[in-house]
């Protein structure tokens, strides 16, 4: 019993992660159908928000709470950057897209590496969140997984909320559903997409600063994440959130039980395998978006 | 029409140079040939210096820890000239970035041999790059000081291995584990040769010796995501863990390590591919109280320890780190002077020969130098994280120990290799 439940909070704890990165790109891939090589670049550039943070504010506390809006902004603004520079030309042509956004990527990896050199760097996590909380008969929460938890369902809740109750959410769907006729009933199609970008590397961002409890920040930390995420984005349903956090938890728990009966690598390759079968039978996911649009 | 004829001027100085650096490598390549058929590359001792190779990855991932054995050759070898140099001649030393590419380890050697006329090469970190460079010196004759602990089972007549060979770092952990009533042990690693062979070693020892490996588990080179191990191991009842995890992983394993409320009381990690340098890096609150195996600390008693460590400082930084490999690149161009000084000469044959029962009072102790597997006796040393981030020793050989790379004199391990 004590073996279920530990590892059903790692796998859900492992899910927490997968959801953070992969709520950017239910917007930026999901709604949009933009494949952005360069969203884990977001991740780590939301991780070295952190790091750069954590040497100016010392208090580490603090500057973690300083990173998440901030990391928001500096992953927000290069999302918008890479949409207004290179992917707007590029909309119909998703392919080439691909291919501009992944040299997009090695570019913004070598860069990291320039400005803030080839090791990985670590930052040190507050003390409330290096602890555990122990429910007795050897069951243990992580406190940091509780707080990458915690953020996950705030950001889903956050993104719901704009989806479904502000104006810019409204416009953001009536985009997705029917692009040609939300233009024509006035809406600035353009100027949302730049928004649904903003928000998608925003969240990003986000996801880089909860991973620096996890692990160390490097250039290529973004890569380790980026292809689960899309996994986690498929299998739901291209543009469901729904479909995408029961999604992400459905295969942290997997990967997690699988691997606590087997090793690392098995427990990967049985997952895919489980993907696979399951996009046999059901190739548009868990979730399909109902769209008015003729095409 | 301008612009057009000058980028055709252009293209044709640009083809001339083609053509010129074809010959001029075709040239090279004929050099080569003849020098390796000569049977050995003439090393070039003619004038008042000789040239010495420093082979290291000084840019890519390897650079973080590269660099200080880089620093730590060059200090050796100031001091060295700074005393008189060696059979009187100063040392100049020819930096070859490796850049933690192994193919580019080759290429380098084979330019610092070919074209520097080095007398000897001192680096190397990974067991990859000394393996991609082996051929090389084989086939030039030329030799290199390799100064990082690996996994044993190799001997090749033109490599002096100044680190540990597995008889010298990973047995005595275990003889010290046993020792301490700590026979249950869980294995952690990364998933590549040297955590592999490390654990059939261990393996083998635990059946004969009465230990159990109660989990083996290997994570990918990179991974971050340590919560079903850590759960694992916390299940299994283990009394220790012997971690052999390279790189970053540790610091995402230690981490997921603490948060589970495992310490270093609980159940103690034993780690051998973390030195001081990694200690400040992974960061001292997640390691305190935790064991390594090496040969050497900062914090190693001894009047040449003191000297290196201020030397190195001096030369370096205040506060910088000094750690077992930076240690044996240091000691490894001293042991290459007293075996030239006693062949008296640089002819690589005279100082093969010369090799066997070389001594000098180390920073980590006395080292003698096995002339058969051109490996160095070495003192095993059990530290323990301290708060301040240096390792306290808490256990040693009692003395050097002698280097068995094939593990011949294990009766348990004669079904190794």
């Amino acid at each position: 019993m004590t073996v279920i439940l530990n590892q059903s909070f790692t796998g859900i704890s492992i899910g927490a992660v997968l959801l953070l990165i992969a709520l950017g790109l239910t917007l930026t891939f999901g709604q949009m159908g933009v494949i952005n090589m360069a969203h884990g670049e977001f991740i780590m550039a939301g991780a070295y928000t952190t790091y750069v943070l954590q040497k100016s504010i010392s208090s580490a506390g603090v500057s973690l709470l300083v990173a998440l809006p901030l990391a928001f902004l500096v992953a927000g603004a290069m999302g918008v950057l890479l949409e207004w520079l290179l992917i707007r030309r590029l909309y119909t042509r998703p392919l080439d897209t691909l291919l501009v956004t992944w040299g997009v990527s090695l570019m913004l990896q070598q860069l990291a590496r320039d400005i803030f050199g080839a090791p990985n760097v670590q930052t040190s996590a507050p003390d409330l969140l290096t602890g555990n909380i122990s429910l007795g008969g050897g069951i243990t929460f992580a406190n940091s997984r509780l707080f990458i938890l915690g953020l996950a369902l705030l950001c889903v809740l956050a993104l719901t909320l704009i989806l479904k109750l502000t104006p810019l959410g409204r416009r953001i769907r009536a985009v997705v559903q029917n692009r040609d006729l939300a233009e024509v009933s006035g809406i600035a199609t353009g100027q949302v997409d730049r928004m649904t970008f903003f928000i998608g590397s925003g969240l990003a961002g986000v996801a880089g600063v909860a991973l620096t409890l996890v692990g160390p920040i490097g250039p290529t930390m973004g890569t380790n994440y980026i292809v689960d995420a899309f996994l986690v984005v498929v299998v739901g349903g291209i543009g469901q959130l729904k479909g995408s956090v029961i999604t992400a938890f459905a295969l942290g728990v997997l990967q997690s039980v699988l691997e606590y009966s087997t090793t690392v690598s098995v427990a990967k390759v049985m997952v895919l395998v489980a993907i696979v079968a399951f996009l046999q039978w059901r190739p548009q996911g868990l979730y399909t978006l109902r769209t008015r649009s003729l095409a | 029409m301008s612009g057009l004829s000058i980028s055709r001027r252009g293209l044709l100085a640009g083809m001339s140079a083609v053509g010129a650096s074809a010959a001029l490598s075709a040239c090279g390549a004929k050099t080569g040939s003849d020098t390796s058929s000569d049977s050995a590359a003439k090393a070039d001792t003619s004038g008042s210096t000789v040239k010495v190779g420093l082979l290291n990855s000084l840019s890519g991932t390897m650079a973080i820890s590269e660099v200080t054995v880089h620093n730590s050759l060059l200090l050796a070898i100031k001091e060295i000239n700074a005393a008189g140099g060696v059979l009187g001649k100063k040392l100049k030393p020819i930096s070859q970035d490796g850049a933690s590419d192994w193919p580019t380890f080759a290429e380098k050697a084979e330019a610092l041999i070919t074209d520097d006329k080095v007398v000897a090469t001192f680096g190397c970190w990974t067991s990859a790059s000394r393996k991609a460079v082996k051929p090389v010196f084989e086939r030039y004759k030329s030799l290199l000081f390799y100064p990082v602990q690996y996994e044993g089972l190799e001997e090749s007549p033109y490599i002096f291995y100044i680190g540990a060979t597995t008889n010298q770092q990973i047995v005595p952990a275990l003889d010290y584990l046993k020792k301490q009533g700590l026979t249950k042990l869980y294995l952690v690693g990364s998933d590549y040769v040297f955590p592999r062979t490390a654990n059939k070693i261990i393996k083998a020892y635990a059946k004969a010796k009465g230990m159990t490996v109660v989990g083996e588990d290997y994570a990918p080179l990179g991974s971050t995501e340590f919560g079903t191990i850590v759960n694992k191991v916390k299940d299994s009842g283990a009394d220790a863990v012997f971690n052999t995890l390279n790189g970053d992983s540790n610091v995402a394993f230690f981490k997921e390590y603490k948060s589970s409320g495992l310490t270093a009381k609980s159940m103690p990690v034993l780690s051998v591919s973390i030195a001081e340098e990694e200690v400040k890096s992974i960061g001292t609150q997640y390691l305190e109280g935790q064991l390594t195996a090496w040969n050497y600390y900062e914090t190693t008693p001894g009047a040449a320890n003191t000297k290196f460590v201020k030397a190195y400082q001096a030369a370096y930084g205040k506060g910088k780190p000094t750690s077992d490999p930076m240690e044996a690149a240091y000691i490894s161009v001293y042991l290459w002077k007293e075996m030239v000084e006693k062949a008296g000469s640089f002819d690589v044959a005279k100082v093969k020969t010369a090799s066997d029962g070389i001594t000098f009072e180390a920073p980590e102790g006395k080292v003698t130098v096995d002339g058969a597997s051109q490996h160095v006796y070495k003192t095993a040393r059990i530290g323990k994280v301290a708060a301040d981030g240096l390792i306290e020793e808490v256990w040693n050989s009692g003395g050097p120990i002698k280097p068995d790379p094939y593990l011949k004199g294990y009766s348990w391990a004669s079904g190794l290799s």
